[in-house]
């Protein structure tokens, strides 16, 4: 039962880690930009899930507009910050994107207060009760099923449609791409668009399973997704998607049965480090 | 006198630790996001020592050869991975060793190491004593930077590939930078254990690791006395921004934005402009 157990609490970990490491792993596939700041939009996304919830009373209504609107943010994140460094080393960009992260963490301190903020009446505090002694609560089961439609969404949108597949042309070969007649730039918008919609809504999920959001909430967003991507391949969708099945789940169970020995972050690393002395190229990276 | 004593023996670390990091990725081109682990390993070696009523002296160089012990086994791993995955398996050690010191009884676990007995030099030998390895280590950069060695650095740096073909023996020169890097992170360790009298897990974390980062860019990567101006600059900047207290961090990010969008060359590219602009009109 316990094993069940654990095992519910790393696919749903999973399946929020997959929802913020996919942005990442679409900015880096594109421009070759390890995109730390990514994690601020995930607070953002959080911090607007919350404050539309107080004000409308609403959930979805707030998942949606949260996501629209990180999205807008995230392109401008692009047009701002990232497209001027794109001839620079690619070093230059990590440490402006983390910069930025810090800067950021800071306004929304500055903004909203060190303590966060809550849920004045908290949605979906339900459980299911799926067997004897064995529960899921409401929002555990939103998360899963919200990831699992959105990412079913992505690949239905980057396989049959007409966008999905010039982005998906300019992501294999930008120059061949852009002979095509595709614009390019457009594309990067809507990459960022998309990526850092998603982060918003694992921050509006992460927002709903804690019932809090605070300036901090990104720190480990930022750094464990970067390792998730990188195990999984850099640049690697299925490879990301494993990746963060695979932390989620050793968390959760690392946590229980060695975390005496090391906490819950370290093990993530842990893991990652042995992955990439076995294989340097990542889970599903290409040589 | 106390005020200052303190402030320049803080400036006089960050410089040791700051070109500790130049000496790995400024000459050699590895970057590293997990430099501060070298440092806590130094610092939880010397704060140990100094426990064991060992004399400060004998502490520096235990702290020396342990970080760079470690510093070895990363750089193995860095002979199998490569930029942004070396990037995060940097970030991975900082980490591992955070979780790994947490947990462990005999470092003091969450809580540290403290009331660390002081050194026998008193507050203005140690000083001295600071800016004595920090500027020993100042030297020696600049004389591997303008020896063979320095050139072989540059070439890796510059591409890998093309210098191995050249018959350099990329993967030594490697692990020698980060058994150099690392030692110096180590022996800037202990004199942080010494200068606080305290170490924690959280002193040695990915924060302070892109801190040390920082100081090296915004220096200007590879500039021996760039990186030293920005690490003396930067590490008591906290001090200086004082006035704007609850905004310092913020103030601190958007600086460092700022250099990256503008002059990410650093100080150094940036004096060496100004140094060009003025030789071009006279």
């Amino acid at each position: 039962m316990l094993y069940l157990e654990l095992l519910f609490q790393g696919i749903v970990q999973g399946s929020i880690y997959a929802l913020i490491a996919l942005g990442l792993t679409l900015v880096y596939g594109l421009l070759r930009i390890l995109h730390v700041a990514h994690a601020a939009l995930f607070t953002l996304g959080g911090y607007l899930g919350v404050i539309i919830t107080n004000a409308t009373g609403s959930l979805a209504l707030a998942t949606v507009i949260s996501m629209v609107v990180v999205g807008f943010v995230g392109m401008a994140v692009y047009k701002l910050a990232y497209e001027p460094l794109l001839s620079k080393p690619p070093f230059i960009a990590l440490i402006a994107s983390i910069a930025l992260f810090i800067a950021s963490e800071e306004i929304f301190r500055i903004i909203f207060g060190p303590y966060g903020l809550s849920y004045t009446t908290p949605p979906l505090q339900g459980y299911f009760v799926l067997f004897d002694g064995f529960f899921l609560k409401h929002g555990e089961a939103l998360v899963i099923v919200l990831s699992v439609v959105m990412l079913a969404a992505l690949g239905w949108f980057s396989t049959k449609t007409r966008l999905g597949v010039s982005w998906r042309a300019t992501v294999t070969d930008p120059d061949m791409a852009s002979a095509f007649g595709i614009n390019t730039q457009n594309v990067r918008y809507m990459n960022f668009f998309i990526g850092s919609a998603l982060a918003a809504a694992a921050g509006v999920l992460v927002a709903l399973l804690n019932n809090l959001v605070e300036p901090s909430m990104g720190s480990v967003a930022s750094y464990k997704a970067l390792a998730i991507i990188v195990l999984g391949g850099l640049g690697s969708i299925r490879g990301t998607l494993i990746a963060a099945m695979a932390i989620g789940i050793i968390e959760s169970f690392g946590t229980i049965y060695i975390g005496h020995l090391l906490d819950r972050d370290a093990l993530a690393f842990a893991f990652l480090i042995v992955v990439l002395m076995l294989r340097p190229q990542g889970l599903l990276g290409a040589k | 006198m106390a005020y200052e004593i303190t402030l320049v023996t803080t400036m006089a670390i960050s410089i040791l630790f700051a070109l500790s990091l130049n000496f790995i990725t400024g000459f050699c081109g590895q970057i590293s996001l997990g430099h501060a682990a070298f440092m806590g390993v130094g610092a939880y070696t010397s704060a140990i020592m100094m426990k064991a009523d060992i004399p400060f002296l004998l502490t520096i160089p235990a702290a020396a050869i342990l970080a760079g012990i470690l510093g070895l086994l990363v750089g193995f791993a860095s002979l199998r991975v490569r930029h942004d995955f070396l990037a995060i398996t940097t970030m991975g050690v900082v980490f591992l060793f955070v979780g790994i010191v947490r947990q462990q009884e005999f470092l003091g676990g969450e809580i540290g190491i403290s009331g660390i007995r002081g050194s026998s030099f008193g507050r203005l030998g140690f000083m001295a004593i600071c800016l004595g390895l920090a500027g020993a280590f100042a030297a020696f950069s600049l004389l591997i930077k303008r020896s063979w060695m320095g050139y072989v650095f540059d070439s890796i740096a510059d591409n890998e590939d093309v210098s191995r073909i050249l018959g350099i023996d990329v993967s030594k020169y490697k692990l020698i930078a980060f058994v150099v890097g690392t030692s110096a992170a180590g022996i800037a360790g202990a004199l942080y254990a010494q200068h606080f009298r305290f170490v924690g897990p959280d002193s040695f974390g990915f924060v302070e690791s892109i801190t040390v980062l920082a100081m090296v860019i915004v220096g200007g990567i590879g500039s021996v006395w760039g990186v030293a101006v920005a690490a003396a600059f930067l590490s008591v900047m906290p001090l200086l921004f004082q006035f704007v207290n609850d905004f310092k961090i913020l103030a601190y990010g958007a600086l460092l934005f700022a250099m990256m969008r503008w002059a990410p060359d650093g100080l150094a590219g940036i004096v060496a402009r100004s140094m060009k602009k003025l030789r071009g009109r006279s």
